[in-house]
């Protein structure tokens, strides 16, 4: 009992230092996990750490997060993955909350409000930036293509819920598989490796 | 009870987040403007407070709601609710079938999930340029300033790789000089 607290530490220590380094999307610590989990602690294999990282990405929620989670339950069962989730949640929590401390502290000083108005057409810019990205990987066929276009008008002239769009997407993707197996179309489910790169930076 | 609906509205969030953070941003707008808690222009200055810290976007955006609305435990309410439903899955996975992931079913689901997530996130930059003054259907001084910071923080993004935070930070500056 005393060595599995002393193992829960370890865990928590060890996802708190690599929580930081998430800054901009899960990709970027990889490597970090890779010579804290296997390198140095020696807790798992490298195939093992490459699975979880495809496992992730399967899964809702952030990469980052959600690694740390499985790695954290194949170390030390449910309390590790509890572990090794607070653990590389806390640092960015902590760095987000003194952010909006200051942000809603300094709100209504005109200088804070003309670096917004700059910020915000920034985040439009980010957010065209992600889509950009994202098309790269999941645009790659007719259907596709057709899917996106339908439910983007969608989105943008029905009132749905994008929830129930999401899951709209999930059955209709099993469906048009399904559908296309039984009238003998070739099926390619992902796109080309040549471009798995730049998938990685899309996160 | 406002930490009681904060929940609620996370984990909904939490548990169809695929794909990376921005293509939750519609799904948190839609859910923080219908409950009369922000507006959409409010809405954007969170998404940068979260931008400018590291860790995932989606979730950070969920933290700087909840602190918006219901101070530190606001946020630390938001930010576990937005992650339990991941733990949950994670949990069950790992218990169930490691090989989830090469199941033809998952990865049909998410032969339709990727072009949902774009137009997701096409539609998010469609909203919040509108929101925002971006696209504006009156010609002003201040939209042609807009337009030009959009198209060079794009442009640093695509091309320069600038990182998105030190993006945010640069068009803060070029705001105060200009606005």
């Amino acid at each position: 009992m005393k060595i599995d607290i002393k193992l829960l530490g370890q865990i928590f220590l060890s996802f708190l230092r690599i929580g930081p380094v998430t800054f901009g999307g899960g990709y970027a610590m990889i490597p970090l996990i890779e010579r804290e989990v296997v390198t140095k602690r020696k807790w798992l294999t490298l195939s093992d750490v490459t699975n979880v990282f495809a496992l992730a990405e399967s899964v809702p929620g952030a990469i980052a997060i959600n690694s740390a989670t499985f790695i954290g339950h194949r170390i030390a069962g449910v309390r590790g993955a509890i572990c090794a989730m607070l653990g590389v949640l806390l640092p960015t929590f902590v760095t987000v909350i003194v952010l909006s401390v200051l942000f809603f502290s300094l709100q209504g000083n005109p200088h804070l409000e003309s670096a917004f108005m700059g910020i915000r057409a920034a985040i439009v810019a980010l957010i065209v930036y992600a889509g950009i990205k994202i098309s790269q990987t999941a645009i790659f066929d007719k259907t596709n293509f057709t899917l996106m276009a339908v439910m983007l008008l969608i989105l943008l002239f029905a009132h749905i819920h994008p929830v129930v769009i999401i899951l709209c997407g999930a059955l209709l993707g099993i469906a048009i598989i399904k559908l296309k197996k039984k009238l003998g179309l070739a099926i390619q489910l992902e796109k080309p490796s040549s471009h798995s790169e730049g998938e990685k930076e899309g996160a | 009870m406002i930490f009681i609906e904060l929940f609620l509205v996370f984990c909904m969030i939490g548990a169809v987040s695929f794909g990376g953070g921005y293509a939750m941003i519609p799904l948190i707008e839609r859910e923080v403007t219908s409950k009369g808690w922000l507006t959409t222009s409010e809405f954007t200055d969170i998404i940068a407070v979260a931008g400018m810290s590291p860790g995932p976007i989606a979730t950070n955006s969920a933290t700087v709601v909840g602190y918006s609305v219901a101070g530190i435990p606001g946020a630390i309410v938001s930010s576990l609710a937005m992650t339990l439903p991941s733990l949950v899955i994670i949990l069950v996975i790992a218990i169930l079938f490691m090989r989830f992931n090469e199941h033809e079913l998952v990865k049909s689901a998410f032969y339709g999930l990727r072009p949902i997530i774009t137009s997701l996130i096409i539609y998010a930059a469609i909203n919040f340029s509108i929101a925002n003054g971006v696209i504006s259907p009156t010609f002003s001084l201040e939209m042609i300033l807009l337009v030009f910071i959009f198209l060079g923080a794009l442009f640093s993004l695509l091309f320069l790789k600038i990182h998105p935070a030190l993006v945010i930070v640069l068009s803060g500056i070029i705001g105060v000089f200009v606005f």
